[in-house]
């Protein structure tokens, strides 16, 4: 397929494929889209592979709250360069989400390390553990809700 | 027959600890080799010796406030670090900067990839047993950093990036003592040139050392020289440009090999590309203020924002979501050297100790990006 | 002034035999005498040399060295060396104790104990063997054991990589070494100092051998571990090598080792290619001091342009070309004087 197709007609092909699972933010800077959980691998192997957006240019996630974790990845290309947001929500009290190693080795590290702060599980993940924090380290700092030693 | 398999001598393999205290880790970065004579057969990453929380920090800071700690980042390229993150949140309120500040942020940004890549090169010499060239190295940093600390009073960590602008307008003695800078780098490329590339020794320890093909950096998200060694022409100055980039007239080196020397050699090439942009900078830079007017408390609007920029070791992202208060909901840092280090094993497997050690430096990470 | 030290050395003589010492007693004394010239010829040498390679090395990278403890920073090694006597003495738990010490110990002795044979000036050789580069060659050899021994004592793994690339590396290059010495020999017809000095009045060694000049130049630089082959201490892939473990005096004892040997491999190679001690002009130890100091100052340059090589390199350009060459160069310098007797016979 087409290397190069512009970045909304990706997106309209994607809104076609899942009408039900993936939404369009309206509002953002930059162009981004909201999946769900299960067909959150399914885009993502798409967006690779058919799209030629297949440069994982970032992965982290934001603590919403109650609403729980949204899963935030960036993925890429630079010629044309095109850049796309994918967003996936995760409820607060089992957040699993769906692992890019398979696709990206590069998500590895960058997963380890939203589990690291956020505690949020990818699942397929060959070795989740803590990668910036000890091993014995209670509680995951970023989420909104830890409290900082000196504040406690 | 290799010595493992041999029946009659039975050989064990080692687990040697590669740091967290060792001369060429550059920091507190601990690799777990397991080695079968000198040969590495697995290597596993210990990072987090220097996490500080950045991320979380950043939330307890306004906007303002942050400025300084992207410097303690990859503390060898501050201006840089600072660049991408004001930039980020310029975007997030659309900002615009005048075009002297612009200006001057590009000849920042370009003194401070030289400055960076002089700290790899230094360094990646001494590791390589080359005790002089990284004098020569640090001695032309020393000027770059003369130059910073004329602007913005630090050598390392600087604080001169503003929200819309920059700290200060350069001091009339700045121009010249660049110039001056400017004039006498063509004689070090060329020591550079007498002493470490083109030393048979050297070239002998690094040719076809450490080889990362492109499809498998590309795989591990490794970007900047260290992806252009293996021949991807991926560079965000030309790709997406930031700032005022578009308007310079610059090569983007590439090589094809990938391996140690190619990441070596592509570094002194990018250096003479980035005298060329401060070239042209000079030459067009205008007059005018060098700060837009923005709000005393910075407020940007809800939303959220990924903005990358070519940093020295690669595309340093920063990801800002903003609830609409003077303090940042959530940001994200993106560093290079981090993802880097994650491919680090993927590189070393199979070499000896002595290509560890080459292959290490060669990536050129700094432990304060890596660990945030 | 020309025999300065060899006419102290018969005034202590005739004073030892004038007090009634029986001519052994006296030959005893003696020996002990030219052990405590050298200890101070070698330690003086080597201080001076620590402050020298750091000046060196400063101004090959335009910085200014050691220049706050006396004049022009002279006296810094000595106070170096002051703090490392007052430095705590650590033996790790898991070493083995007695290798451990003994290593630090054992790593000085060959070192020194090669200077029985060297021409210090005319007729100021210590033992004038009639073996004399053979029982250098034997000596130096054993330092070899030390390095292991140091290396396997301090049971760090570090330690022991280094000691292992160390016996490795020295055990290699004295091949070369000898075969290159050998040369010198066959020319001068004989393994006496005196007599390899000798034959060398006329025209300097390095002018008929020069292969053989070049091949130990380069396997005395590996045999010394210094750049561009350090690889046992290697610092910054195995910290220190063999001394990681080692701290304080016992850490300094290696550190002096290096630098005596350094001497040792200087004045031999100022002894068999350079004339030894014979000059125009100025005495004969002076001219010897002013040779090995040159051989010194070339070592230092190695090791401030080089960086280090990789030991597989390292091996592979010992085995496939410094022996092959060394070989070779023998083989030549045996057709070349089978090629000058009969030119002399056909002259006749």
């Amino acid at each position: 397929m087409d290397k190069q197709i512009p970045l909304d007609e990706v997106i309209a092909g994607l809104q076609d494929k899942y009408p039900e699972q993936l939404a369009v933010v309206e509002g953002s800077l930059q162009p981004a889209v909201r999946v769900k959980t299960e067909v959150f691998l399914k885009v993502m192997q798409d967006l690779k592979n058919e799209y030629g957006l297949d440069f994982l240019a970032d992965l982290t996630a934001v603590d919403l709250g109650d609403e729980g974790f949204r899963g935030i990845t960036h993925v890429m290309s630079w010629r044309p360069y095109r850049m796309l947001r994918v967003e996936v929500d995760t409820p607060r009290n089992q957040p699993r989400i769906p692992s890019l190693v398979d696709l990206w080795p590069a998500a590895d590290v960058q997963e380890r390390e939203a589990y690291d702060m956020f505690g949020i599980v990818y699942d397929g993940h060959p070795k989740l553990t803590r990668i910036l924090l000890s091993d014995n380290f209670e509680g995951y700092p970023l989420r909104k809700d830890f409290q900082v030693a000196s504040k406690r | 027959m290799s010595l493992a398999e041999d029946k009659f001598l039975r050989t064990e393999e080692l687990t040697l600890n590669l740091g967290p205290q060792h001369p060429s880790t550059h920091g507190v970065y601990r690799a777990i080799l397991t080695l079968d004579g000198e040969y590495v057969k697995g290597m596993e990453n210990v990072i987090g010796y220097l996490h500080r929380g950045m991320e979380k920090l950043a939330e307890a800071r306004t906007y303002t406030q942050f400025i300084p700690y992207p410097d303690r980042l990859d503390y060898a390229s501050g201006m840089l670090n600072e660049l991408g993150y004001v930039q980020a949140v310029e975007k997030l309120m659309g900002v615009e900067v005048p075009e002297r500040a612009e200006y001057i942020r590009i000849i920042m940004a370009e003194l401070q990839r030289m400055a960076s890549h002089m700290v790899m090169l230094g360094s990646y010499a001494l590791d390589l047993g080359g005790y002089t060239p990284w004098m020569y190295f640090f001695r032309d940093r020393e000027k770059i950093l003369d130059l910073f600390e004329m602007v913005s009073g630090g050598r390392m960590t600087l604080n001169y990036m503003r929200i819309g602008g920059v700290a200060d307008d350069l001091p009339p003695e700045f121009l010249p003592r660049l110039k001056q800078f400017m004039a006498e780098m063509p004689a070090s490329f060329e020591e550079y040139d007498n002493i470490v590339t083109g030393n048979e020794i050297f070239i002998a320890r690094t040719k076809g050392v450490g080889v990362f093909k492109a499809d498998q950096a590309l795989a591990y998200g490794v970007t900047g020289p260290n992806l252009r060694a293996a021949g991807v022409d991926y560079d965000l100055r030309k790709a997406a440009p930031y700032g005022i980039y578009d308007r310079f007239e610059f090569d983007i080196p590439v090589f094809e090999n990938g391996d140690c020397f190619d990441r070596f050699v592509i570094r002194i090439e990018e250096m003479k590309q980035s005298l060329r942009i401060i070239e042209q900078a000079i030459a067009a830079l205008p007059d005018g203020p060098v700060k837009a007017k923005v709000p005393r408390v910075i407020k940007p609007p809800q939303g959220e924002v990924y903005h990358q920029i070519e940093g020295s070791k690669g595309c340093l992202g920063y990801y800002v979501v903003s609830d609409g208060s003077n303090k940042p909901y959530r940001l994200h840092i993106h560093g290079p050297s981090f993802i880097n280090v994650g491919a680090l094993p993927e590189m070393c497997m199979d070499l000896v100790l002595q290509d560890v050690i080459a292959t290490i430096a060669s990536i050129d990470f700094i432990l304060g990006e890596v660990d945030r | 002034m020309e025999n300065l030290f060899v006419n102290i050395s018969g005034a202590l003589r005739g004073w030892f035999a004038g007090i009634g010492l029986p001519p052994m007693a006296v030959e005893a004394v003696m020996a002990l005498v030219y052990l405590v010239a050298i200890l101070a010829f070698v330690l003086l040498n080597v201080v001076y040399l620590v402050y020298l390679e750091r000046k060196i090395s400063a101004y090959m990278q335009q910085r200014l060295g050691p220049n706050r403890v006396g004049p022009r920073g002279l006296f810094q090694t000595l106070l170096d060396v002051l703090k490392l006597f007052g430095k705590e003495d650590i033996i790790p738990n898991a070493a083995d104790r007695w290798v451990f010490r003994l290593a630090a110990i054992l790593v000085m002795v060959p070192a020194i104990m090669a200077f029985a044979v060297v021409p210090f000036g005319q007729g100021m050789i210590a033992v004038d063997l009639n073996i004399g580069i053979f029982y250098f060659v034997a000596v130096s050899s054993t330092a070899t054991i030390a390095f292991l021994m140091a290396g396997w004592g301090s049971n760090n793994k570090w330690a022991l990589l280094g000691g292992m690339r160390t016996v490795a590396q020295m055990v290699s290059y004295e091949l070369p070494m000898v075969l290159s010495l050998l040369g010198v020999v066959m020319l001068a017809g004989s393994l006496n100092m005196s007599d390899i000095m000798a034959a060398q009045k006329t025209v300097w060694f390095v002018v008929l051998q020069p292969v053989a000049f070049l091949i130990y130049l380069v396997a005395s630089t590996a045999e010394l571990n210094r750049q561009p082959f350090d690889l046992p201490e290697g610092e910054q892939e195995l910290t220190a090598g063999p001394f990681t473990e080692y701290s304080g005096m016992r850490y300094a004892l290696f550190f002096l080792a290096e630098y005596t040997n350094m001497i040792a491999v200087s004045a031999i190679a100022a002894t068999l290619f350079l004339g030894g001690p014979q000059g125009p002009w100025l005495p004969s130890w002076l001219w010897f001091v002013i040779k090995v100091y040159v051989m010194i100052l070339i070592y230092m340059w190695f090791r401030w342009t080089f960086p280090r090589i990789r030991i597989d390199h390292l091996m592979a350009f010992n085995w496939k070309f410094l022996v092959p060459l060394s070989l070779a160069n023998v083989l030549i310098t045996g057709i070349g004087l089978e090629i000058y007797k009969w030119y002399q016979v056909i002259r006749w």
